[in-house]
């Protein structure tokens, strides 16, 4: 009797929790990461609290960015090393809903914790509670966004000699209209006026991604695989 | 019918063609080019607003143009190599891109001096700069990838991926300044409706389009015979090809 | 005697590896109860075969068929009836032998527990199948993929020097399962460059540079 395709996607999600869970140095590690490049910027800039709000949405979203960076290499790349890439391509699902699993669990495992994380450094950055709730839908759709870029520059990249160096420069030029309007959504919620313009723009590139990225992401496997 | 779109897929009969087409190409190029460039520096009248600055236009546009050109030339290259694994797609795309790249390289360093009278500044970071500003890290990012693969034709594939994907950049540069509040210029030329610019400053602008693409033509034709005997060089027809 | 239509066929294939001719239009047949054993020197692409007839490459020139149909437009019924196992015994070092098996063989079937418990007790890692797989033993791991194949209960098993790694109960081991396999109505491609000592119906495909 044949597994059908939700069974599988929650297997594997399953699998990619589990495989998370189990190094969770790894899991924290983007998390320390976003927090230590958060307080370069008021270091080096040396602002006040106060004058700090103004570059805060920036910042944030910035250290996001490259934080979620750093977490996408693994996507494939483990899988890849060991052989057991091979067998999930093998296995009689199908490489898309394989790839779609292991994007979500990652985006459970790093996206999301970032979306969690970042009340905290918004504190440090002096962003005022209300805005709270806009930047962090705003991260959620930036980071899912992002997952699926970073899902297709994976799988282009995986295997290579400093495939993470190519992965940020893939991934970054198309990441762009993500942290500008993912910032002015923040920046607009921090100064009071309506982000919803912002905001439905955020949600059209994520759903766009969401839709288009799977069918890059497996092409770009499949041309790696063989 | 379809003959001709096979024969296309044959990277002999591409070479041929490629060779025969350079000198007509270039020739033209040249003709347009030298009308462009006397009509739109010597004759056509200084601008109201402008003044002499204004006739950076000549060189800015026709390389933003084409730098867009470029890159969908490219992309649908690389989309016919990959769907129907056709691998003279891979060689056009291959060649066009470092000239892509070159002309969008132009485009930005050619608009950032215009900028300097105009605005006030070398660069501004709006919409239409930004998204052009991103076009050119796509370029290096498919010509990185490329070469980035021992296996060339795995190579190959990967920055044809890449290229397709990012083609969504094109649309979004030529809108830009339509869909925000940009501080370039809105279209003139590419538009629907009549262009809004008078035709002493039009028709050598239209040349220097012209002929920059003539030009194009010319140095991917020359390229990409070179990248045909790259890829093909245990072929045959190569050997035959490198003693005539 | 045995057609097209009731195994796996590789017709002319042809696959170059960067500039190099690696397969220069090679065919085999694979029906039931038979084992072919692909040999030959090191670098004649034995293990390049293998991955072309298990789908994973696709070869520039030539077809690869099973049950008649190409493989490439029915994958997930070739690959829901075959088991491949490469060189490495790709499992997942953080996760036990029991938990590589349960989502290996679970996306293909439905399987308990219980039943991988039993399929690594019959390859011998039992005891150890609650052990992350980093700390077995070149030897465990190549049990631990046998498990796997094993419990895919597949019709056509795909084999990557199998006795890699292998102690002498362990090679008789594999050639006991293997045997049982083919008689039992299945088919195998086993790629191994040392001799194959089994009694049932075994063919040689011998690759020479």
């Amino acid at each position: 009797m044949t597994v059908g395709a939700w069974e599988a996607f929650v297997l594997i999600v399953r699998r990619e929790l589990v495989l998370s869970f189990r190094r969770p140095e790894q899991l924290l590690q983007p998390l320390v990461f976003f927090l230590i490049v958060t307080t370069l910027f008021p270091l080096g800039l040396s602002l006040q609290l106060s004058l700090l709000r103004d570059i805060s949405p920036g910042v944030l979203w910035t250290a996001a960015l490259l934080s979620s960076l750093l977490s996408l290499d693994g996507l494939f790349k483990s899988d890849a090393d060991d052989g057991t890439l091979e067998q999930l391509s093998l296995s009689g699902q199908s490489l898309t809903l394989i790839v779609v699993a292991k994007t979500c669990a990652h985006w459970l495992v790093s996206g999301a914790a970032l979306v969690v994380v970042s009340p905290i450094v918004a504190t440090a950055l002096g962003i005022p509670v209300a805005a709270f709730a806009t930047m962090m839908l705003s991260l959620a759709l930036g980071t899912l966004t992002l997952s699926w870029l970073g899902a297709i520059g994976a799988g282009l990249t995986i295997g290579l000699r400093r495939g993470n160096v190519l992965l940020s420069l893939i991934v970054l030029p198309l990441a762009t209209p993500l942290l500008i309007f993912g910032a002015a959504a923040t920046e607009r919620a921090i100064s009071g006026s309506s982000a919803v313009g912002a905001m439905y723009f955020l949600a059209s590139v994520c759903v766009f991604t969401c839709t288009l990225a799977p069918l890059a992401a497996t092409a770009a496997l499949r041309i790696t695989l063989e | 019918m379809w003959t001709w779109f096979y024969k296309l897929a044959s990277p002999p009969y591409v070479y041929g063609i490629a060779a025969a087409f350079v000198p007509w190409l270039l020739s033209a190029a040249a003709l347009a080019l030298c009308y462009g460039l006397v009509a739109g520096l010597a004759i056509a009248p200084p601008d109201y607003q402008q003044g002499d600055a204004f006739r950076m236009i000549y060189v800015h546009v026709p390389s933003a143009l084409l730098s867009l050109t470029i890159y969908t030339v490219m992309a649908a290259a690389s989309a016919v190599a990959l769907i129907w694994r056709i691998k003279v797609g891979h060689a056009v795309a291959a060649a066009s891109a470092p000239i892509g790249a070159s002309f969008t390289l132009a485009a930005l360093v050619t608009g950032s001096l215009w900028g300097r009278p105009m605005w006030g500044t070398y660069w501004a970071w709006d919409p239409r700069l930004t998204s052009e500003l991103i076009l050119l890290f796509l370029y290096v990012g498919v010509m990185s990838l490329r070469s980035a693969f021992e296996d060339p034709a795995r190579g190959d594939r990967a920055a044809a991926l890449l290229a397709v994907v990012g083609v969504v950049n094109v649309p979004i540069v030529h809108f830009s300044v339509v869909w925000w509040n940009s501080l370039h210029q809105g279209a003139t030329v590419v538009k629907l409706g009549a262009p809004s610019m008078p035709g002493s400053m039009l028709w050598p602008l239209l040349a220097m389009w012209l002929g920059f693409m003539l030009f194009y033509g010319a140095v991917l034709c020359m390229r990409l015979q070179g990248e045909l005997l790259n890829r093909e060089r245990q072929a045959l027809w190569v050997r035959e090809a490198i003693k005539s | 005697m045995n057609s097209a239509a009731d195994g796996l066929c590789v017709e002319k294939v042809h696959v170059w590896r960067g500039e190099r001719h690696v397969l220069k239009g090679l065919s085999l047949k694979v029906g039931p109860r038979e084992l072919l054993h692909i040999s030959g020197p090191n670098g004649t692409g034995k293990t390049t075969l293998l991955r072309v007839a298990s789908g994973l490459l696709r070869p520039e020139q030539g077809t690869v068929t099973w049950m008649g149909r190409p493989i490439s437009s029915s994958s997930s019924q070739y690959q829901a009836a075959m088991a491949y196992s490469s060189h490495e015994p790709a499992l997942k070092s953080d996760l036990t032998a029991l938990e590589n098996l349960r989502f290996a063989v679970g996306l293909k079937r439905r399987v308990t527990l219980q039943e991988l418990r039993t399929v690594l007790d019959c390859t011998g890692v039992g005891p150890i199948a609650d052990l992350p797989t980093r700390v077995l033993s070149a030897g465990q791991r190549r049990r631990v993929a046998l498990a796997r194949v094993l419990a895919m209960r597949a019709t056509l098993w795909l084999l990557d020097e199998p006795y890699s790694n292998l102690d002498a109960s362990g090679t008789e081991l594999m050639s006991g399962l293997l045997q049982a396999h083919v008689e039992g109505g299945g088919m195998a491609l086993v790629v191994a460059h040392h001799a194959l000592a089994l009694d049932c119906n075994v063919h040689r495909l011998e690759l020479n540079s």
